[in-house]
């Protein structure tokens, strides 16, 4: 039984506060055939500094180092991709470096960025992240992905991901959803729901009307996760600008705290060993006591249906934040809904709900921005972005768009930005008719998960308002 | 242009390496020049241009090698930590690696053939069509995750079922490529107890 020491579960302490100042994002799509990285990355930084009423070159003075998120050199085919974009953003001669954690790169990025601007090495940090996966076919894509498996003992195997991560989500199935055709349509209702909320969304490059039964007749992938229950393979940037306090107001009158937690687990799956669950503030041991006997195979953790680096991303951020009960003390969650199944997994890892009953988060209506039963708001929506079902998973900027999102809630700019007719036309598209303002009123909090594969790297950014900081925060 | 032609029409021989003295020694074309072409969009406006290219690469297995090594020869080596001061003493390690992920010392190599035969067990599954560029296994692909009885044992090998369908809780015995082998993890592969001979794919057997 893997046990972990005081030392390795601190709760880290930043030297000083650290403030999201802004964020931007370009469009999404599957591919820009007339468009070069840098283009895009210009777009999200050119937007980060309009949104605070400043133009990109005054934001740049500010600018002190930069940490760039982009998962594979393969799929842009360029190494050393990070000073070709820093070249472009005319960043140089400033301190910048490259940050990989594949689909966690943009949550790691930030992650960096933020310590930098702890420890006092900077003042005020740029993350960027992008992917560029339209320069191979799918199949040669699904080949690059399945090289951030292990080259030797899985890439081997079919050269596809989704096969190493499908092991996962039918143990899950099986356990813990007991195959049950009532939780194959609460999978359903996710990927409704994410596409549903991307029709609002002009960045959003998978924007859809569906239904769950849309869903259930989507070609199958690798059973039970069929076509729509996956996530979008997208092009596009995003990127964070966090300061100090002083540096922070000095941009903008409406900064935002941010905090980052880091955890990490095994690359191969197989290498998981078995160890007790490793509680969040508001759990006890008791109440996983009999997991075993209430789901028969669910007694082993994290097996093979837990993500032990999301569990320890949570602990150190909610100690750093102060978080007690994220059903409580959140507004509303960006997750790293890969798979529809990995999203309910997720709901637990994060403390939504307790190991096995991630799918009454869904099924009792919590996480729609407008509860489908009670037509009150939710009580903590999830993904009003779209997520990367609905919005994008361009890998390196996911994390980042996530915050991005999360940002324009709290700034209450969220309707501004998604309802924009000139934003729509300017990405070539017609505002819908039916659009709606997804705003999460009054929020204060929030949480974007950012996750790589079967769960190496997994970061938790949690964003406040600071008049809404919590006691017990560090 | 031209010669980019002349490079490109020459005879491709297969690449080749071999250590000798502690070094690499490469014959053969590990890389070929195939030319670019360029891309346009319906207005015939220039967009971009294609990168083509073949290469191969060289790799190293290291301490894992005689994992490798051992499967044509119908083996299963797991990797055994032998430090008696370590956290978990004994750990038998498979996915195999060369040194203990707890104390880090050199492990120990041990065959774990008759654990697999004996106590394989299939703890999760998928089954999938899909597959990525430069694949080499039958479709649609058996991923199983294989589970051993044993007490030093708490890890759970990923491999392929080649033959029966695959559910959770199924006893499996590994299969080894002993003919024409690749030396890659495809060598070793897995079928339900009791599969007869016959049944197993071509250059496999228990
Ligand atoms: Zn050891």
């Amino acid at each position: 039984m893997i046990t972990f020491s005081k030392e390795q579960l601190k709760i880290p302490k930043m030297s000083r506060d650290v403030y999201l100042v802004t964020a931007g994002e370009s469009e999404f799509r599957r591919a820009f055939p007339e468009k070069r990285q840098e283009e895009l990355a210009i777009d999200a930084l050119t937007m980060a500094a309009e949104l605070i009423g400043t133009t990109p070159a005054k934001l740049k003075k500010f600018i002190h180092t930069c940490y760039y998120g982009y998962f594979a050199d393969h799929f842009g085919d360029q190494l050393l991709g990070e000073a070709v974009i820093h070249d472009r953003l005319g960043l140089d001669p400033l301190g910048n470096v490259g940050i990989k954690t594949g689909g966690a790169t943009g949550g790691s990025a930030l992650w960096e960025a933020v310590k930098a601007v702890a420890s006092g090495y900077s003042d005020c940090t740029l993350a960027l992240g992008w992917e560029r996966m339209d320069e191979v076919p799918t199949d040669e894509g699904n080949n690059y992905i399945a090289c951030a498996a292990d080259k030797d003992w899985e890439t081997p195997m079919g050269h596809i991901y989704t096969g190493y991560y499908a092991v996962m989500a039918q143990r899950y199935w099986q356990i813990f959803g007991k195959s049950e055709p009532s939780f194959r349509e609460t999978m359903a209702k996710i990927a409704v729901k994410n596409r549903g909320y991307a029709i609002h969304n002009p960045f959003a490059q998978g924007p859809m009307k569906i239904t769950v039964k849309d869903v259930l007749e989507s070609p199958i992938v690798a059973y039970p996760l069929r076509a729509l229950d996956c996530c979008l393979m997208s092009v596009g940037s995003a990127c964070c600008i966090v300061a100090d306090k002083k540096t922070a107001y000095k941009l903008t009158d409406d900064p935002l705290l941010v905090h980052v937690g880091a955890g990490s687990h095994s690359l191969r799956v197989a290498d998981r060993r078995d160890m007790q669950i490793p509680l969040l503030p508001h759990e006890t041991k008791e109440q996983y006591a009999d997991l075993g006997k209430r789901f028969p195979g669910g007694d082993r953790y994290p097996g093979f249906s837990g993500f032990l680096a999301a569990r320890m991303a949570c602990h150190y951020a909610y100690g750093m934040a102060g978080v007690k009960d994220p059903t409580k003390d959140l507004d509303f969650v960006e997750l790293h809904d890969a798979f529809t199944i990995s999203d309910i997994q997720s709901y637990e890892d994060v403390g939504i709900r307790p190991y096995g009953e991630g799918r009454t988060y869904v099924e009792s209506g919590d996480c729609y921005v407008i509860n489908p039963k009670t037509k009150k708001p939710g009580k903590l929506p999830a993904n009003p972005s779209g997520g990367l079902i609905g919005c994008m998973h361009a890998v390196g900027a996911t994390g980042l768009m996530q915050v991005c999102e999360c940002g324009l809630h709290l700034w209450k700019k969220h309707a501004d930005i998604h309802g924009s007719e000139a934003r729509w036309r300017s990405f070539g598209k017609k505002k819908p008719r039916n659009w709606q303002d997804l705003t999460i009123k009054g929020a204060k909090r929030a949480l974007a998960i950012s996750h790589a594969g079967v769960g190496s790297h997994v970061t938790a950014t949690i964003v406040e308002r600071p008049e809404a900081r919590l006691k017990g925060g560090k | 242009m031209a010669a980019t032609k002349k490079t490109a029409s020459k005879k491709f021989v297969e690449p080749r390496v071999k250590v000798v003295n502690g070094q690499y020694k490469v014959s053969g074309n590990f890389h070929r020049i195939i030319p670019n072409t360029p891309i346009y969009n319906e207005k015939n406006k220039l967009c971009g241009v294609t990168n083509p290219r073949e290469l191969t690469h060289i790799h190293s297995y290291g301490g894992e090698a005689i994992f490798f090594e051992s499967v044509p020869k119908g083996k299963l080596m797991g990797a055994q930590c032998v430090n008696p001061d370590c956290e978990f003493p004994g750990t038998i390690w498979i996915p195999f690696r060369s040194c203990c992920a707890d104390c880090l010392t050199r492990n120990k190599p041990v065959d774990i053939t008759k654990v697999a035969q004996e106590t394989g067990t299939v703890h999760s599954f998928m089954v999938t069509e899909r597959t990525g560029a430069f694949n080499t296994l039958e479709i649609p692909i058996k991923f199983i995750n294989v589970e051993f009885t044993h007490p030093n044992i708490d890890t759970i090998l990923m491999g392929y079922l080649s033959y029966g369908e695959p559910e959770i809780g199924m006893r499996v015995v590994p299969i080894f490529k002993k003919k024409n082998p690749t030396f890659t993890i495809t060598d070793l592969s897995w079928v339900p107890l009791g599969t007869p001979k016959s049944k197993l794919p071509k250059d496999f057997s228990f």
